[in-house]
């Protein structure tokens, strides 16, 4: 607008500098002639006055056309190349202009080409060099990650305010199974880079094992580290072991921790309900100059299981010992009496005969019950791990190999069968077998071979020739399972009882052989668990399960959204919705949503929502070739009274990002009543901020941006899919945005109202 | 004079020893198989030992001594407390309200009646 007012400006100067002198001589001319003389000429003049304005219109016309000619091409154009050179500047490196219009601007666009172009070849060179020098350092911290990720404990590293900034697949794996309810949809959401881990677990415990910790670090402890028990939200029960990140107060100032949270204290007073163990939390870890605590690392097992075995067999053994003693009581009071007693009278003596015989019956069902309750877990308390069944086949038959020179072969092993067993004193237990077979039978050879059955797995040691009797393994079962030197202190029997299992001596006679059988219990095979884990590490990208700059973060999260932070460094939820139609006023539905985070400037590509949405109305044929959601694939998918709440816990105290968001907002807002789930955070508009950083571009669509940005459009037209696209266009707009000044929340909501698009109202 | 005995327990199969062996010793005995008659049957006969099954359906043994403790026409009677839960806290909680005496099931009855002879000598 500026610019087209001064054009026009300059063009009137123009116009009235060139027509300005022969107006004026004109007029000189006219005061200078004779009254006769100007009669004349008017007499001359205005027959022909008609023609002479026609033509200078059309003169002016003319000029006109020409003068907005101009200006499109050598204003308007100029304009635009400059927003492209500026979208090269930044976002889109690769971006170059296309040479239009008048030579002299196609010229200029292809030198600023070249131009983009050596700068281009020299960025190269220089990230180059940068990748080169980061390369360890990423390999190392990859590296750690995918160590991380493939312990068999779950692993959260928490800066002090309790963000996470990592975490690793078990731990994922470990909250999600706990998670509850709407958490559930969200894939273990709880869990994700710069949450807080006071959603998980309850903020009184951590803090009070960081005071621990300090505590003991202040004494010079070694091992300040700090044990604890806790419960979760569902009910499950965690072992959870807290160890101090240490780092030199140095360091820290140097990453930006202050030494006291500033002015902001108060908003965090507000929301925060445990305000002084908050305080606690941040208060005392000045530790010295040289030693400051800047998180701590939490191992979390599981332990609801193991606890509850541990309770039954506990209250077995008071069942047990509590319950026979009044019984026991009772019968000895009597024996004791009778025995003192020889002058009783016979119908005295036959009532605590009675007395006896009742008590001792009742002890006995009571153990039988007792025991039958109890009975698993009291023979699963020795540690058993899942194993494949041929992997411990082929080591005893290494051991046998090794210890006793037999030779053995391997006879139908079925590769796929696990097992849970104690790997070790298994094999110990093959062995021996083998070994007694040697010794007594003199075999000289041995076929081992694997079966499944149900939920059992046979392994068995198979012989031609001289058959053993029965009671030979029975004897064998009971002796300590020595073989040569090594001794151990436990028989065969052991070994089996172990596992719940059974051994057993039986007869082939048609194929002339005779095998001991030992039956074990099968094992679910794992695969599930260890897809999702190779998933994790085939990712050639940065793995988002850590994000070690969150230490330097300050609490954002628990203590709302401040409007007045950077952009930079505020948490996102960057979300998009198919719906059935257009109007959400007019009985449209949501039936996809999908959602991703931001946290610390990075699009967190695990830490996803993506639910379909049974809408409860029927689909509009229309829309099923934009979005690709069919009857079949609502049919019995959860409502919007459960995946909306679910969605407002995965976004909770995240600014909310969409493309044309007042579209989806307008879905939830019609829902919010009904629901009771309302939408509190601020929400920012891709669609917007374009208008905002691109105000003379003609489209604003998400492609039409994503194109401009450089960013690969992949999956559009799924909610998820469009989400992930949305993210990448916000991350790029942040800068842009930054080059206008605009730089906080406040200022990007700002001016994303004041443009034209936020007028629209769905 | 034969000396007075409460025995206070639900179960009858400890009782008909008890009851048999503080008789054969010559001492007036009363039962009593819950909490309340026992307080009731503690104002009336005025024992000089009662004793006191801890598991007991509705009011506790423990409850019980209390209640017999803050009566001040019963003071200076001596109170046994039987149970068939053996651990020390239990122990120490009958002592702290007012026992004299913790015997815990099984027992030894020689022992269990040379302890009330010497505790009403």
């Amino acid at each position: 607008m500026k610019a087209k007012l001064r054009f026009i400006l300059a063009a009137g100067v123009l116009g009235l500098l060139m027509t300005g002198p022969f107006a004026l001589t004109a007029l000189l001319l006219l005061a200078d002639a004779k009254e006769a003389e100007r009669a004349a000429f008017a007499e001359f003049l205005l027959p022909r006055l008609p023609l002479g304005g026609l033509i200078t219109l059309f003169g002016f016309i003319a000029g006109l056309a020409l003068l907005r000619g101009l200006f499109q091409q050598y204003v308007h154009g100029l304009l635009r190349m400059a927003e492209t050179l500026r979208l090269m500047l930044g976002a889109n490196r690769n971006f170059r202009v296309a040479p239009a219009g008048p030579p002299e601007v196609r010229e200029l666009a292809r030198a600023a080409n070249d131009l983009a172009q050596q700068r281009d070849e020299l960025l190269n060179d220089v990230e180059a060099q940068i990748r080169q020098a980061k390369a360890t350092v990423e390999d190392e911290k990859n590296r750690l990650a995918a160590l991380m990720s493939e312990l068999a404990m779950a692993v959260v590293v928490c800066n002090l305010d309790g963000r996470i900034l990592l975490y690793n697949s078990r731990a994922r794996l470990q909250f999600k199974a706990l998670a509850q309810g709407p958490t559930s949809m969200s894939g273990g959401a709880l869990i994700g880079l710069g949450r807080s881990i006071f959603s998980i677990l309850e903020r009184g415990q951590i803090t009070h094992a960081l005071e621990n910790i300090q505590q003991r670090l202040r004494k010079g402890s070694a091992e300040p580290t700090a044990n604890f028990i806790t419960t979760t939200r569902g009910g499950a029960l965690l072992r959870a072991q807290m160890a101090p990140v240490l780092g030199s107060a140095e360091r820290a100032e140097k990453v930006g921790i202050p030494p006291t949270p500033p002015a902001k204290q108060g908003g965090d007073e507000v929301s925060g309900q445990a305000i002084p163990a908050q305080d606690q939390t941040k208060a005392p870890t000045m530790l010295g100059a040289e030693q400051q605590v800047t998180g701590y690392v939490l191992t979390i097992e599981n332990i609801t299981r193991s606890f509850e075995r541990e309770a039954e067999r506990d209250q077995a053994l008071q069942t047990l010992t509590d319950g026979n003693r009044a019984a026991l009581g009772n019968i000895r009071a009597a024996v004791e009496t009778l025995i003192d007693s020889p002058e009783m009278e016979a119908d005295t003596r036959e009532r605590f005969m009675r007395v006896i015989a009742d008590e001792a019956s009742t002890m006995s069902e009571r153990l039988e019950t007792t025991m039958s309750r109890f009975a698993d877990s009291l023979k699963t308390r020795w540690p058993l791990e899942d194993v494949l069944a041929v992997d411990i086949v082929a080591a005893a038959a290494r051991r046998i190999d090794d210890r006793l020179h037999l030779p053995i072969k391997h006879e139908d092993q079925d590769a796929s069968l696990w097992m849970r067993v104690d790997s070790f004193a298994l094999i110990q237990a093959i062995t021996f077998l083998a070994a007694r077979l040697q010794d007594h039978y003199a075999i000289r050879e041995l076929r081992l071979r694997l079966a499944a059955e149900g939920r059992m797995v046979f392994v068995d040691l198979i012989w031609s020739g001289t058959p053993v009797s029965s009671e030979t393994l029975y004897t064998w079962e009971l002796e300590p399972m020595n073989v040569g030197a090594e001794t151990s202190p436990l028989t065969l029997r052991d070994v089996v009882d172990r596992h719940g299992g059974e051994i057993w001596y039986q007869r082939d006679k048609a194929a002339h052989n005779a095998f001991f059988r030992i039956v074990l219990p099968a094992a679910a095979t794992p695969e599930a668990q260890a897809g999702d884990q190779a998933q994790h590490l085939r990712s050639d990208s940065r793995p988002e399960y850590y994000d070690f700059d969150l230490f330097a973060a300050r609490d954002a999260e628990g203590s709302g959204i401040d409007p007045d932070r950077r952009l930079t460094d505020l948490a996102y939820s960057v979300f998009d919705t198919e719906t059935t139609g257009l109007e959400p006023s007019n009985g449209d539905e949501i039936i996809q949503m999908g959602a991703v985070r931001i946290v610390n400037n990075r699009l967190l590509r695990q830490e996803i929502f993506d639910q379909l949405v049974d809408p409860a109305i029927p689909l509009k044929p229309e829309g099923i070739p934009i979005h690709g959601i069919t009857e079949a694939m609502v049919n019995g998918q959860p409502r919007l009274d459960v995946v909306l709440p679910a969605f407002h816990e995965f976004c909770a105290e995240t600014v909310l990002v969409a493309h044309n968001a007042a579209f989806d907002m307008r879905f939830f807002q019609l829902k919010e009543d009904s629901l009771g789930v309302r939408f509190t955070q601020p929400v920012l508009d891709t669609l917007l901020l374009s208008a905002v950083i691109h105000p003379n571009q003609e489209s604003h669509r998400l492609e039409s941006i994503a194109e401009r940005l450089g960013i690969n459009v992949i999956g559009r037209h799924t909610a998820l899919g469009d989400a992930y696209v949305t993210g990448e266009v916000f991350l790029k707009m942040i800068p842009l945005l930054a080059d206008m000044g605009i730089v906080t929340l406040r200022q990007a909501l700002d001016a994303a109202q004041q443009t034209y698009f936020a007028r629209i109202k769905y | 004079m034969s000396h007075r005995i409460l025995i206070v327990d639900d179960e009858p199969n400890i009782v008909i020893s008890l009851e048999y062996l503080m008789k054969k010793e010559g001492f007036q005995v009363v039962v009593a198989t819950n909490g309340d008659a026992a307080l009731e049957q503690a104002s009336a006969f005025l024992p000089e030992l009662i004793l006191l099954d801890v598991m007991m359906p509705k009011k506790s043994g423990f409850e019980v001594c209390q209640a017999l403790r803050a009566n001040p026409a019963l003071t200076g009677v001596k109170i046994i407390m039987l149970t068939a839960k053996g651990r020390e806290t239990e122990v120490t909680k009958g002592l702290a309200l007012g026992a004299d005496a913790y015997i815990t099931k099984p027992f030894s009855t020689k022992d269990l009646v040379l302890q009330i002879k010497s505790m009403l000598a």
